[in-house]
């Protein structure tokens, strides 16, 4: 396993991720052993580029491999203490953990509102709380309230990302594991949505895993990070030191020593130099 | 077409109304279809077997089929209704759950085996001469109306359109308003997303087949009344497909509008078109008809647009 923060060995991880191995299609050979933990109220930040596992990472966690005809074939993940391989992703989310996919996939023809209640599905703890819950949502974005009517197929990607991550907080979750966030926003939206993860980690203690190519912004909001290259961890380390670090300054912040580098030369060296190796 | 003008106006009203009344007939059985089709993407071919099986069921139990118990028409039907639901989560259960993740092609072949498994199955289990269903409808002209108007609508006819009026509104309602109704809508956007927020499929579908079996029911009752529960009752899902073209797959709404369109202008062209091509349109026009909404409109004219996600 690789090293863990001082903050995660001091108390047992809400989420840990020992050693798996994810397989597509009984053949393609995906994660090669993939371990991270996530601790209680923690922002923890999974980067990486392309193809380099991140998604399948968390489709593992939250049991959503199955109908991309993926398989953990090996490791096992916790939850809360409970080793969750066998369970289905809706036991998942009744225990407190619920993934926000990648490019937001809102219900294109149910209204905003509608979309939200979806994420109660879950519940059974009476339209009262969920109602609540409703307004809380609206509270940390406002937008939503505003377009609450409309259908979620024809508000803009940032209201979508917004309505996607309200869904999956009317679920009361423990964690939420979100997947590029910051895909195909404008800067400025991105730093919203990021303040309002924040937020969130903050006021409702929710505890983020962030799947990002941005590792700019992740970093920033994130305590920990780990960095995957073809299905591998192959560095992790607290969010500040990761962000000094001259090989994710280098691959993914865009710099080189002091100036930056443009991105020809970026992808020049990727082929040769690797992550501590 | 001069002539038209000339026909009696009240005339005209009476094969509207009733191909209206006949229309909401129609959309009922599409509604059996387009249900499934909106939750799981799948053409279910047998939805016409599953009316035969219903209308066959219910008549041999008030014959007596059970035990030799003729049981009232309301016990029946009761008993029918749970059949059906069983029915139903039996077919989602044992058939398509095994297919899941296959490609459309292959369920859509699964569903035509499903077909004529059924029924056989049906007429295997209650015999395969032709039965009389009573409703206790009685099939006389409306007087009163009659009297008041001058125009002559059938009781049967209007008693059935109010009953399969009132399914249409309930089911409505419930896609609308309820929780499993909404995850059902969510489930046919896009079922990955479903899952994710933790919707279960296979729950959504159980309801989903077990509801196209109560519309089953309630398209049996009625067709089974007016036409005689036998074998051609399953010839229905051809009467669905122009339906379900016009309306759109996808569509509830669009589905019950199109019953309607395709009952009264089917009626209407047959009627007073089609004495000049020698009669007998009324069981080609609604493909005509579907036809050309296709090559205007492809997913029909409700069909859910396909929106470009961002
Ligand atoms: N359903 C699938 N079947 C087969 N291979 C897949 C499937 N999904 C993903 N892969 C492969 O697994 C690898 C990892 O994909 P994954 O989506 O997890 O990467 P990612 O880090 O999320 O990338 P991105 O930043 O582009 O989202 C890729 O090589 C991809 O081609
Ligand atoms: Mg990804």
């Amino acid at each position: 396993m690789t090293t863990a923060s001082p903050a995660a060995e001091a108390q047992p991880a809400l989420l840990s991720v020992n050693n798996i191995e994810v397989i597509y299609d009984h053949v393609i050979l995906v994660l090669k052993g993939v371990s991270l933990s996530l601790p209680e109220g923690g922002v923890v930040a999974l980067l990486g580029a392309n193809g380099a596992g991140k998604t399948t990472t968390l489709k593992a966690i939250s049991n959503l491999l199955k109908t991309d005809r993926g398989d953990v074939t090996k490791g096992q993940i916790h939850f809360k203490g409970e080793q969750s391989n066998a369970l289905s992703a809706a036991d998942m989310v009744k225990r407190g953990l619920v993934q926000v996919m990648e490019g937001r996939h809102c219900f294109g023809h149910l209204t905003v509102e509608e979309n939200l209640l979806t994420g109660a599905y879950t519940r059974g703890d009476g339209r009262g709380a969920i109602s609540a819950d409703l307004e809380l949502v609206y509270k940390y974005f406002p937008r939503l309230k505003e377009r609450r009517g409309s259908l979620a197929g024809y508000i803009s990607g940032g209201e979508q990302q917004m309505c996607a991550i309200g869904r999956a907080l009317m679920a009361r979750p423990k964690v939420i594991l979100l997947d590029e966030p910051s895909m195909g926003l404008a800067p400025q939206l991105v730093a919203e949505i990021f303040s309002i993860v924040t937020r969130l980690n903050r006021e409702e203690k929710v505890s983020f895993l962030l799947a990002e190519q941005n590792a700019t912004v992740a970093l920033k909001h994130a305590d920990y990070g780990y960095v995957l290259e073809s299905g591998r961890v192959v560095l992790d380390g607290p969010a500040g030191q990761l962000a000094e670090n001259a090989d994710v300054k280098e691959f993914y912040l865009g710099f080189s020593g002091g100036g930056r580098v443009n991105f020809r030369d970026t992808k020049h060296y990727r082929r040769r130099k690797r992550w501590l190796a | 077409m001069l002539e038209m003008i000339y026909l009696d106006p009240l005339f005209a009203i009476e094969v509207v109304v009733s191909g209206l009344l006949s229309g909401i007939m129609y959309s009922l059985v599409a509604l059996g279809f387009a249900l499934i089709f909106k939750a799981s993407g799948i053409f279910n071919f047998a939805q016409g077997a599953f009316v035969l099986f219903a209308a066959l069921t219910l008549v041999s139990l008030i014959e007596g089929a059970l035990f030799g118990v003729k049981l009232p028409l309301l016990l029946a039907a009761a008993v029918t209704l749970v059949i059906m639901v069983v029915y139903g989560m039996a077919v989602e259960r044992l058939v398509l759950r095994p297919l899941i993740n296959q490609s459309l092609i292959i369920l859509f072949m699964a569903t035509i085996g499903l077909n004529f498994f059924t029924e056989g199955f049906a007429q295997m289990l209650w015999g395969a001469q032709v039965k009389r269903l009573d409703l206790g409808i009685p099939e006389k002209p409306w007087e009163g109306l009659r009297l008041a108007t001058g125009i002559t609508l059938s009781v049967f006819e209007l008693v059935a359109a109010a009953i399969a009026g009132v399914l249409v509104l309930g089911l409505t309602l419930f896609f609308s308003k309820t929780t499993t109704g909404r995850a059902l809508r969510a489930v046919s956007d896009d079922n990955q997303a479903a899952m994710s927020v933790g919707i279960p499929l296979q729950h959504i579908w159980a309801v989903v087949w077990a509801v196209a079996g109560i519309i089953a029911l309630v398209a049996g009752m009625l067709w089974g009344a007016k036409l005689g529960v036998q074998f051609s009752l399953s010839l229905l899902a051809l009467k669905a497909l122009p339906v379900l073209i016009i309306g759109g797959f996808d569509s509830i709404v669009g589905v019950i509008v199109a019953g309607l369109i395709v009952g009264a202008s089917e009626k209407f062209a047959e009627v007073f078109v089609g004495p000049y091509f020698g009669g007998a349109i009324e069981n080609w026009f609604p493909y005509v008809l579907a036809t050309v909404v296709l090559l205007i409109k492809p997913q029909g004219l409700f069909g859910e647009k396909i929106i470009e996600r961002v």
